[in-house]
């Protein structure tokens, strides 16, 4: 039984690769190592709460974070009143009153984070006319269908602002005729042939960024060198940082993984006693049948 | 089959309403053919998939809002703050693709042990009509968290109606309730995915009925003629489902709990946006088959047909098969070209995958056209030629002790 | 039809304590393993994180006037908050006990005999009583009135006449500062 649920983790996981292998794309995102991953995995508190600061020390001034309120950050580790004290930073607006008016209040532990523009339109007026993503989710949304796929693309992103090179490869590449095309090409196409077709690099007001695709981004690098300082005394590099910030961005995507996992471990165990008791009254009922 | 207790009250209900006895016959002593291997566990396995759709998806529903505004949220509401509220719906993502991957091993058997044929024809062609409700309640429960690939799905495959001649405009204005794909029509799948899984059920009953009618089929592909061949239901097959159904289980936790979104799409995550598209759109793996017969065909009109024409097909391969011999076993040609017809599913099912473009064209036209060719060419006309089946033994009990 | 055989229904001695003893265990794994699955789904239904979130609330008092009476909303429930004037206030206390039918005295029902907080929820059948606005019908006892089935509460928020069973019901509220409750 034990050597089947290894084959089948085995298939899984070269399933994996090969998936992500074949999504199309030229730009290959490397794997970081992370403790969510894996069978028991957890969240790193520590990293947690640095990644928090460097988001709403630099990220927050552009991205929203819609979905996680500040009640929420008892997962980081914080307690009742050190929430509170974070809530009271932010004003949200509330209301109507009873003169039927908005008004601004300090936020409360139930409020969610506030965003920085009042709606996408304003965003995407004063962000070069493209909205920045909401962040809550981006950790589940853009990469890979596995925990840490998502955050290995944040983190090669906010790593992959390197040096712009004169031409990088097109977007389209070589297209094929047919499926005689296609062979001939796999088969008798020299090493030059097989090349990618690269164009040209203008990038106008974008950054170029390795692991974005089509290698021009509106974003300009958000992070430098003790770009935050951490409270915590940790040296504030660009890989520290982005490390955590990916590594809090998982967390809001998906915050009940820990959970998941526990509760994963426990299933297992039972399913593999409820299948080893059915196996062995299988064999017992079928004994004598012939 | 008369069911005797002495319990009073037992046995003045049973008088008028014979659940008992009914209930006592199909689990009980209904008698199975003795020589029944793992594939026969994939049919309770997909009962067991539908009932958990049904109970997870109607807690899903106390929660969802199926509104073009709240559905992602309210969605997202479900996996942060409802108590267990992850759990459910990642099991409802995950048994969804599961429940498919027990129903097309389910159909792979009835193709290899000829389970098609009289007299299960009707038992056949109930499953191939479980299989279309299926397909079309598990389009529609994937429009309802509204992310990208919900909205651009919903826009394809409801434009697929839009080849129909004529009418077809009229058609698709009529399914969306608009002009495009916007809260009418997520409110409308939002009603017909909640009702469909229940219509499903009034099928599986007649599937299952119709089963007890005709029996069994098994690997031998020949009747059981007395008691010697059967066996009853209870407990043989009722301990080899339940075994079944911890290792069908273990699998589903692996992914439940470990890889929840490797059978989704990641821009289902990002709130559908009318206004841009996705750059691959693909749908839900167990439609990429289909998909890659629909994309085969240059024409529109041509390729919807084509796709509907490979599921519509199955209902009459009772009669495009016209071997009397069930089991493959017995049929050394066509048990061939059956793991040829599979291979060239699974071929289907990747070039679905791929984006619209050469070689992978061309091999989806290839392959769809292997695909017709076994059921219309193949089977009708070939093998009756070329095809010398062995001896069938004379009885399962004898088949079974030669063993 | 032919019913299956069962050549266990020979089988006698050791091997058949074996098996009833896996008959069991089987079973009971079932039951276990389905009641496993079943609790998370039923707990679902119990309020969820952002409503527990809200299960209290904070009220800033300062500017209810003596006299006036405001209602917030709390767990999805009016809740009044009336300043009384002094002689509401002296009416409450001194009506006997004997006159009430849930007899409870004023000082119990509030934290400062000024400010009276209270579900304005009518414990017959779940209106929400009058009495809130100026214009308001009161009731024979001054307090609140409820219109579907003609209870009178006094300026106590106790029953007084009509069919509610029991006096109106004081949340869980605790004074923060002078001027301000946390409710819940």
């Amino acid at each position: 039984m034990k050597k089947i649920l290894i084959g089948f983790y085995a298939a899984a996981l070269s399933l994996t690769s090969s998936v992500a292998l074949a999504s199309g794309s030229l730009i290959e995102i490397p794997k970081q190592e992370w403790s969510f991953q894996g069978t028991f995995g957890s969240y790193d508190k520590a990293s947690l709460q640095r990644g928090f600061q460097v988001y709403k020390d630099v990220c927050s001034g552009c991205h929203s974070l819609d979905l996680v309120a500040f009640r929420n950050l008892a997962d980081l580790g914080y307690n009742e009143d050190e929430i509170k004290a974070i809530a009271a930073e932010y004003t949200v607006e509330d209301g109507p009153n009873d003169e039927g008016e908005m008004f601004e209040r300090n936020a409360i532990p139930a409020d969610r984070f506030p965003a920085p523009f009042p709606n996408e339109k304003a965003a995407a007026a004063s962000n070069g006319g493209k909205a920045p993503p909401d962040l809550s989710l981006m950790a589940k949304a853009r990469h890979g269908g596995s925990d840490g796929d998502g955050a290995d693309y944040i983190y090669a992103l906010l790593t992959g602002y390197t040096d712009a090179p004169e031409e990088v490869p097109a977007s389209t590449q070589r297209q094929f005729t047919g499926l005689f095309d296609f062979l001939s090409y796999k088969l008798f196409a020299t090493e030059e042939e097989k090349k990618p077709i690269m164009e040209p690099l203008e990038l106008g007001d974008l950054s170029y960024n390795e692991y974005f695709s089509g290698y021009k981004i509106a974003m300009a690098p958000p992070l430098s060198e003790d770009a935050v300082e951490y409270s915590d005394g940790t040296p504030a590099t660009v890989e520290q940082m982005s490390a955590d910030v990916s590594h809090f961005l998982m967390w809001a995507a998906e915050p009940k993984l820990e959970a998941r996992k526990n509760t994963g471990v426990k299933v297992m165990i039972f399913l593999i006693i409820f299948t080893l008791v059915m196996y062995a009254a299988k064999r017992k009922v079928f004994a004598k049948v012939h | 089959m008369s069911f005797k207790t002495n319990n009073k009250v037992v046995q003045w209900v049973e008088d008028r309403l014979p659940l008992i006895s009914m209930g006592h016959h199909t689990l009980y002593e209904y008698p199975m053919p003795k020589n029944l291997n793992y594939l026969w566990n994939f049919g309770s396995l997909a009962g067991f998939a539908l009932v958990t759709m049904i109970v997870t998806g109607i807690i899903l529903a106390m929660q969802y809002t199926a509104h073009v505004d709240m559905a992602f949220n309210s969605v997202e509401r479900i996996m942060r703050d409802v108590n267990n509220g992850w759990l459910i719906r990642y099991i409802h993502m995950n048994m969804a693709s599961f429940f498919f991957i027990a129903v097309y091993i389910h159909m792979m058997r009835g193709l290899y042990y000829g389970s098609y044929k009289a007299p299960r024809e009707l038992l056949w062609q109930l499953g191939v009509v479980i299989f279309l409700l299926m397909m079309a309640t598990a389009f529609m429960g994937y429009v309802l968290p509204w992310g990208q690939m919900s909205f651009w799905g919903a826009t394809v495959i409801t434009n697929l109606f839009s080849a129909i001649p004529v009418v077809g405009e009229s058609i698709v204005t009529w399914l969306w309730g608009g002009f495009s794909v916007d809260n009418p029509t997520l409110n409308r799948f939002f009603a017909l995915h909640y009702l469909l899984p229940f219509i499903i059920v009034a099928v599986v009953v007649l599937h299952i009925v119709a089963l007890h009618t005709v029996t069994s089929n098994n690997p031998l592909g020949i009747d059981m003629k007395g008691p010697q061949d059967s066996l009853t239901f209870q407990p043989y097959y009722t301990i080899k489902d339940l075994f079944g159904l911890g290792v069908f289980l273990m699998l589903f936790a692996f992914f439940l709990f470990w890889a929840p979104n490797f059978m989704g799409h990641p821009d289902n995550y990002i709130p559908a946006n009318p206004l841009s598209t996705p750059a691959h759109i693909v749908p839900e793996w167990y439609f990429l088959p289909f998909y890659a017969i629909l994309r085969a065909v240059p024409d529109k009109l041509g390729g919807v047909i084509a796709m509907f024409g490979a599921i519509a097909i199955l209902f009459v391969l009772p009669w495009l098969d016209r071997s009397k011999i069930r089991s493959c076993k017995f049929r050394p040609v066509a048990r061939i070209f059956f793991w040829i017809f599979l291979a060239n599913g699974l071929l289907l099912g990747w070039l679905g995958g791929q984006p619209a473009e050469e070689p992978y064209v061309a091999l989806s036209r290839i392959a769809t056209a292997y695909y017709f060719f076994h059921f219309l060419i193949l089977l009708p006309i070939i093998l009756p030629m070329i095809e010398r089946p062995r001896e069938l033994p004379s009885s399962i009990h004898e088949a079974v002790l030669k063993s | 039809m032919a019913d299956g055989a069962n050549p266990e229904n020979s089988a006698q001695g050791s091997g058949e304590t074996r098996r009833e003893f896996l008959y069991l265990t089987a079973g009971a794994m079932t039951v276990v393993g389905a009641a496993g699955a079943i609790w998370p789904m039923i707990d679902s239904m119990n309020p969820s994180a952002d409503v527990l979130a809200l299960s209290s609330i904070e009220v800033d008092l300062s500017p209810i006037e003596i006299g006036q009476s405001v209602t917030v909303t709390w767990r999805g429930k009016p809740v009044f908050i009336r300043r009384r004037v002094a002689e509401e206030i002296a009416i409450a206390e001194e009506t006997p006990l004997a006159d009430l039918p849930d007899p409870q005295t004023d000082e119990d029902r509030v934290e400062k005999p000024e400010w009276l907080v209270l579900v304005g929820v009518c414990t017959h059948l779940g209106c929400v009583p009058l009495g809130q606005k100026t214009g308001d019908k009161k009731g024979d006892y001054g307090g609140w009135f409820c219109p579907c089935h003609g209870s009178h509460y006094d300026t106590s928020g106790r029953i007084r006449k009509g069919p509610a069973p029991t006096n109106l019901e004081v949340p869980p509220y605790a004074f923060l500062t002078d001027n301000s409750i946390k409710i819940g």
